[in-house]
């Protein structure tokens, strides 16, 4: 095993605390939703998207239209082709297979894990790519091992238990060590602000407008810097 | 909700969600990118999650969407404690130890 898969795998344990429970909730909420057992895995093994699961997941209980239910769970996820846009500096001269792969288990915490660390190690392209696939090892098996036990214990999750908050305190924990310039926190406030202010906009367009603020921003702060 | 239209929204999303994923670090590879987009893109992460996040610390759909105090007390002391220890593992401990007080005090 080398060092850079070590590292990778070191640092995406820490995950299995979080992506687990947060697993567990769309497993117990497909469940309750009516979806099959073989339904609800395949949910969280194909889409690999927690935030737009959950959003497909409730517009389907509410009865929306197939195409709303697309739509709008695929806006939510707009937000990782600017994470594989950001990637392309670090992995972009890997084969063509491990860029399909990596494609596949680019989720929040691959990335960000990923982004913070191939900026301060300078590291070999093979090396940065064994150190993101270290990185999903133990991410995804939390995660649809998540929704699995989720899906087996159904409502038998007391209702008082504050699972919804598992997504808000992972993506925190995420943001917390990328605040390391004044142009990141720039970034970050604006994103924030933007974010609520246009949460008004159908379809998630709001965040995707926050996000491009934001990158402004940071981009704008960096170069005057 | 049929059989069937449940397996299409899988397939579909998922499909779909895998293009989205793949589309420039599979399409791209290594052709260099201008200087004025990696100066963006370095800033993804910063720009996308805190604005993801934010609706949900401040109006968290359990609640029906009204402002609860103890989550946004566990939201900073996650982030409090993510900035200056830069360790995730703690980070989430110290939110969840505020929403354990939380209750158990309510």
């Amino acid at each position: 095993m080398t060092q850079a898969f070590r590292r990778g795998v070191l640092d995406g344990l820490p995950f299995i605390v979080i992506m687990a429970p947060f697993g567990a909730l769309f497993g117990v909420l497909a469940t309750e939703a009516g979806l099959r057992l073989d339904q609800t895995l395949a949910f969280s093994a194909v889409v690999i998207a927690g935030a737009a699961q959950f959003t497909a997941l409730g517009l389907m209980d509410a009865g929306a239209p197939v195409a709303v239910v697309l739509l709008s769970a695929l806006a939510v996820n707009l937000r990782m082709m600017m994470y594989s846009a950001a990637l392309v500096p670090h992995l972009g001269s890997a084969p063509r297979w491990q860029r399909a792969a990596a494609s596949y288990l680019l989720v929040d915490q691959t990335y960000a894990l990923s982004a913070a660390r191939f900026e301060e190690t300078p590291w070999s392209v093979p090396d940065k790519m064994r150190y993101f696939a270290g990185t999903a090892l133990p991410v995804f098996p939390a995660w649809t091992g998540g929704t699995l036990l989720g899906a087996e214990l159904g409502a038998r999750v007391p209702e008082s238990w504050p699972l919804d908050f598992a997504m808000p305190l992972a993506f925190l924990a995420l943001v917390g060590p990328m605040l390391r310039t004044r142009a990141h926190v720039a970034a970050a406030f604006v994103s924030v602000v933007a974010a609520l202010g246009l949460a008004w906009l159908p379809w998630n367009l709001g965040l995707l407008a926050a996000a491009a603020l934001a990158m402004a921003t940071g981009a704008e702060v960096e170069r005057r810097s | 909700m049929s059989d069937a239209v449940v397996w299409f929204v899988i397939v579909a999303l998922g499909a779909a969600t895998y293009l989205v994923r793949w589309s420039f670090l599979g399409l791209i590879g290594d052709r260099p990118l201008p200087p004025w987009l990696l100066r963006h893109l370095r800033y993804t992460g910063v720009a996308v999650i805190p604005g993801l996040v934010a609706p949900l610390v401040l109006w968290p759909a359990s609640t029906g969407g009204a402002v609860d105090p103890w989550r946004l007390l566990a939201a900073a002391a996650t982030l409090g404690v993510a900035a200056w220890r830069k360790d995730v593992l703690q980070a989430v401990a110290a939110g969840a130890v505020v929403l354990g007080a939380a209750a158990l005090l309510s």
